[in-house]
This record gives C-alpha cells, structure tokens and sequence, in this order.
C-alpha cells in the first residue's frame, strides 16, 4: 500500500543544507572563532610538546647568567627572551607556564561545569523542591567573594596545583548552573520532550539524549568563559603568592617574580602578561564564535 | 444468559477526572489553586473517534497529558482496557496510547535525524535490531506519505505538513491503539491543514484506531469525528454525537461556537465566539455557572447557581435550561 505520491507538492524536493552542514559553513565563515581556534591550538601544542620545544631546562638556575635581556634588546639567541633573576630560561619556563594555564583552566572549568551543570539541569527538569534548592545554593554562592574565599583557602591548605584547581573547580559553578537552569527550563517545554517522555522513554534517557543536544551549546560559551576566568584567578594568586608555589614554573607567578625589577626591566612582567593576554584572548574569541555558529538551527 | 449481549466496554474512560495545579504568583505570592481539569468524565469506544472543542486555556492539552500519564490527575481515574492507567508501567501504556502534538516545529527534536526520530519508539522498547527499525521506519514512512530517503534529513529541513506527518509516524510505528490528537493542524497552513486530516481519517480505518481529537475549531472535527465534547474552564459542557450537536446545539456556549465557525475564515486562531468579554482566568472561575457572564440568556439564578449535568438520549449538557427541575427550564427547549 503506497501512499507516497511523488506529485504531491507537499513531498517535492528536500534540499536545504542538514544541521550538520550548515554548521561547517558557518564555522568556516566566521573570522573570530578561527582566529581564537588557531592561537588555541598553537599555545595547547606549545603546552604538550613542552619537554621537546623548551630549549632549556626550566628549572636550571645559573648565576653567571641573571637577568640577561632578550634578543630583541640586545640579548642572545641562546636565551631568546632572557632569563629571570634565578638565571633561568625565560622561553622555557614560559613554555612550561603554559601547561600550568592551560591545565588549570581545562580541569577547573571541567569540574565546575560537571558540578553547574548537573545542579542547573536537575533543578531546570525537576522543578519544584529541587529547583528551591539549586536557587538556594546558587544565591550563597554568588553572595560569596571568589578571590576572597580562595585566599582563606589556599592561606590554609597551603597553596599547590592541586589545591589551586580544586578551590576552583568548586567555586566556579555558577554560571553553569544558572545557564544550565534557564536553558533546561526552555527546552523542557518543547513537544518532543513530552513525546519522548509518551514513549516511555526513561528520565536519563529524556535528559541525556533528547535535552542534552539542545542544549550544549550554551555550555560550550560557559566552558571558554570559566576556562579564562581560571587562568586568570590562578595569576592572580600565584602573584599574591598564595597559589601555585615557586619554582613551578606559572604566567602568574613570572609576572609576580619580575615585578620587583619592573621599572628597570619592564620585559620581565611585560612578556608573561602579553601571553596571559593572548590565551585568554583567544580563549573568548572562540567561545564567542562557537556560540554564534551553533546558535539552534533557524525554522525553515 | 439473557437476550441481550454485554455492552461493549470502553476502551479509554475517565472517571471524575480533576487536575489542579498550585500556582504561585510573584516572588513572594502564595500558591494558589488552579484547576485546569474539573471533573470531567468522558468514554471512547474502540474505533471510535471523540471530538474535544474549546477555546485556548480551558484545559484541553492538560487533559491530554493526564490520558498520556505524562500528568497525574489529582483527581478521578483513567481507565485504558478497564485498567487503572496508574497502575500500568509507563512501556506497556505507550505502546496503547500515542499523542500527535500541536506544533511540529516544537515536537521533532532538531538535533536527530527523521530516521531517528521515528525509531525512538522501537529503540526505547527495544523492538528488533538495526535492520529491522530501517525495514519498520521505511514502511511507516511510506504509510505516512513521505519517501524513504526523508530518513537521512532533519527536521529544519522539511515544511510543517512534513513534519506533521513524521510526529504521526512515529506516533503509529508502534501500532498503539489510541491516538491523542491534540490540535495536530492548528500550527498548519490552512492549504495543507485538510491532507493531514485526510490522512488521520484514512489511517484511523486503516488501523482501527480510536482518537481523542483535540481542537479549538469546530469545524475542523466535524469531518473525523463521530462524537464531540465541548470544554469550558475545565468542564465538559455538552456532549452529543456531532450531527446532533451541528443540527440543534443546546448549550449557549456551542451555540456561540457554531456560530464562530460561520464567520469567513474558520481555522484561523482562536474562534471569535462573538461573545464580546474575555475568557476568563481560570485561577478566579466566575461563581454559579462559570460560563454566566459571557452568556446571551444568563439570569440572577446563573449567577449563584451552578447547573449540573444533565444526561439524556441526546448525551449531556450542563445548563439550567435544559435541567427539568430547575426554574429556568424551557420544556420547548428539550
Ligand atoms: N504546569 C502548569 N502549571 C500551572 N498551570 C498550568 C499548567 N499547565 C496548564 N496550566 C493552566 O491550565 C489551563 C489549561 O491549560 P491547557 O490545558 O494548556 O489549555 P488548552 O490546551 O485548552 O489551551 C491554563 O489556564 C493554563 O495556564
Ligand atoms: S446555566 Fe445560565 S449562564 Fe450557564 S449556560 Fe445556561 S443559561 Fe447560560
Ligand atoms: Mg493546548
């Protein structure tokens, strides 16, 4: 029994671009997100393939060479950008400093969005009780200074990698909750939820395959805003001293080591701060345009 | 056993059903009551279509979820087969009753793909293995009036009748008995509303399928359905079957909604009942009859006292005209 009738002007030719496609147009026509997406990807190479880019040992102190200028003011090719006051390379351990950036940003922004998250969708799908809840902790958690309540911290537990991320990661769910909240609560409302949910469907399954992929994309802008916002909390407090500890090798700490000889070698906090900038440059510049470019696809 | 045979029992039969929901207002607002559904008691017989007509707000989709178990009645029960739908697990009652929704742009989810969405119900029931959902979606597809290749396309790619026949595939691949349709062409073009009705009708006696059809229009149901229900706030005003109910209306309320259906350009948006005031909200009902201050014949007594249901041969209304004990029946009316 063939109902199919190809004269049926209903049924004639289906040709618009799938989501799939449109998405590659619109990530190739957007200037921002492959300007950020490049610097990314070189500064995350930088960071893997430290140990073999690092002309020198990060950590290698050498008296006869304190504070030597870079080449470009008049120093040496065999310590491009100078050393510090220890002596020690300063390409290398900026080389280095940027797995500790890029190491930070990735798990803090990855546990704050794991916690934001599940704290935002369960409190946009269940409504209710739930819902009074996630509110309630979100507004004591916004009521709470974040550079202040990591200070008391990391002033405690002392400050390392570890306790740096992990301060983090537990302070900066917010935003993902609150985003997460409103976008669950949007999508909840759309019929194919209810249809899903008539199938009988189970509630992970309603959430994580149905919700999920329409809602992501909103996650994808939290996740870069996190990322920078980490990278820079992390820089600042290994410049108050109380995060990452010398001699580990941080952008933040660099900037702070150097400040002392500011006024008469301003390149000691300049170039530290100029990649600082760059990363988390780039790291808004591809949020920014990954939300453009996966913004719900138009209705024909 | 005596002459005659046992009565057919209904497929799908709401008993009191009620739904009320706490609606808080402001921040600081206290929850109050709203009910959405009130009392309502309605029975579908197998392969039989049932027409449910009123204006937007009056509780027709609510009505709908609760049918679906998407909602528990606070009320009432729902019986499918005779068995208390609360009491089924949620697989077994979606393989029975399957809803067509109102917006096709909101019920396919733009992220899949059309062959995933109308496999959704094979792969959650766990029915066969890939082959066999292709071998099923194609078939329901072809069922449906679409060609097999709309399988590898996304919903942003189709227009709204398109899409509105894929809700309905997914809605039958199943072969449920009972089909929700709640407003499935109010969201269409007008040009393409009537082919989707067409082929609700032809599949229903394909299939043997028994529909509670939703609509704000009275018209739209007059050619499926062989039974309509009128809804306001919340309760089921008349009942009867539909030549009945197009040829002599009885409650006021039909009659304003008959009329509407004669102004130029029915199916578009909600019916102008010509009946001047503005539905009221549903959170503070009009005391006595709720449809008193919109109503052509109310008296003094509409407005204190609320009519109850009256059931005769002709099925049910509920108004004080119609109500042999009350002051204000008419016997030429009846
Ligand atoms: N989840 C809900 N919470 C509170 N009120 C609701 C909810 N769902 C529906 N309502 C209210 O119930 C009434 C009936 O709504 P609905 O069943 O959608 O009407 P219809 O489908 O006939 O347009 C409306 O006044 C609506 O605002
Ligand atoms: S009971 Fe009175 S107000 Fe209500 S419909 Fe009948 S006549 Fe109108
Ligand atoms: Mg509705």
């Amino acid at each position: 029994m063939a109902h199919t009738n190809i004269n049926d002007p209903l049924l004639q030719e289906i040709t618009g671009p799938t989501p799939g496609q449109m998405l590659r147009r619109r990530i190739l026509g957007h200037q921002g997100l492959l300007i950020g997406a490049v610097v990314m990807a070189i500064l995350l190479i930088v960071a893997i393939f430290a140990p073999l880019l690092a002309p020198h040992d990060p950590y290698a102190q050498s008296l006869m060479h304190r504070m030597e200028p870079p080449v470009f003011l008049g120093g040496t090719w065999d310590h491009p950008l100078g050393t510090d006051h220890l002596g020690r390379d300063y390409l290398s351990r900026l080389i280095y400093g940027a797995r500790v950036s890029l190491m930070i940003g990735t798990i803090a922004a990855l546990i704050s969005g794991v916690i934001g998250t599940a704290m935002g969708v369960a409190a946009g799908y269940f409504g209710g009780r739930v819902d009074m809840v996630v509110t309630f902790l979100i507004n004591v958690r916004l009521a709470m200074p974040v550079v202040l309540v990591a200070l008391a911290v990391v002033a405690i537990m002392g400050g390392s990698l570890q306790v740096v991320i992990a301060v983090l990661g537990l302070l900066l769910w917010d935003r993902f909750a609150v985003v997460m909240r409103a976008s669950t609560l949007q999508v909840r409302r759309r019929e194919y939820v209810a249809a899903a949910q008539a199938i009988g469907a189970s509630t992970p399954r309603v959430i994580l395959s149905e919700m999920m992929p329409n809602i992501a994309n909103n996650l994808i802008v939290v996740v870069t805003l996190e990322m920078a916002h980490a990278i820079l909390l992390e820089a600042a407090l290994s410049f108050l001293g109380l995060g990452v500890q010398p001699p580990t090798p941080s952008w933040g700490l660099m900037v702070s080591e150097g400040k002392n000889m500011m006024l008469f070698e301003p390149w000691l906090v300049l170039i530290p701060g100029a990649v600082l900038f760059l990363l988390v440059l780039a790291i808004n510049l591809m949020g920014d345009g990954l939300r453009d470019v996966t913004a719900p696809e138009n209705r024909s | 056993m005596t002459g005659h045979p046992p009565k057919k029992p209904p497929i799908l039969e709401l008993r009191n059903v009620g739904k009320t929901y706490q609606v808080k207002q402001g921040l600081f607002g206290k929850a109050r009551p709203l009910t959405a559904v009130n009392d309502v008691s309605l029975s579908l017989s197998r392969g039989e279509v049932l027409g449910l007509v009123g204006e937007s707000g009056c509780g027709k989709s609510t009505l709908a979820k609760i049918l679906l178990g998407l909602e528990a009645p606070t009320t009432g029960q729902v019986l499918v087969d005779g068995q208390e739908i609360g009491d089924q697990d949620r697989l077994s009652l979606a393989r029975r009753i399957q809803p067509i929704f109102q917006d096709p742009y909101s019920s396919l989810n733009p992220r899949k793909s059309i062959f995933d969405i109308v496999s959704l119900p094979l792969r959650v029931h766990g029915i066969g293995d890939r082959t066999q959902w292709e071998k099923q979606v194609r078939e329901i597809l072809d069922i449906v009036g679409l060609p097999a290749r709309v399988m590898n396309t996304y919903p942003s790619q189709m227009s709204g009748g398109q899409r509105q026949r894929v809700a309905i595939a997914r809605a039958l691949i199943m072969k449920p008995e009972i089909v929700i349709c709640d407003e499935p062409t109010s969201a269409l073009d007008v040009s393409v509303q009537s082919q989707i009705l067409n082929l609700l009708g032809e599949l229903r006696r394909e299939f043997g399928l028994t529909y509670l059809f939703i609509s704000h229009d009275l018209a739209v149901v007059e050619h499926l359905a062989s039974r309509v229900a009128v809804m306001y706030l919340g309760r089921i005003v008349e009942e009867a079957d539909v030549a009945g109910l197009f040829d002599h209306a009885r409650h006021p309320y039909t009659q304003a909604l008959l009329q509407s259906v004669l102004t130029p350009e029915p199916g578009l948006g909600v019916p102008d009942t010509q009946l001047g005031m503005a539905y009221p909200n549903p959170i503070d009902p009009p005391s006595g009859c709720r449809f008193h201050p919109r109503c052509p014949l109310a008296t003094d007594h509409c407005k204190s006292h609320a009519p109850r249901p009256i059931r005769t041969e002709q099925g049910l209304v509920e108004c004080h005209l119609y109500d042999p004990e009350s002051q204000m029946y008419k016997n030429e009316a009846a």
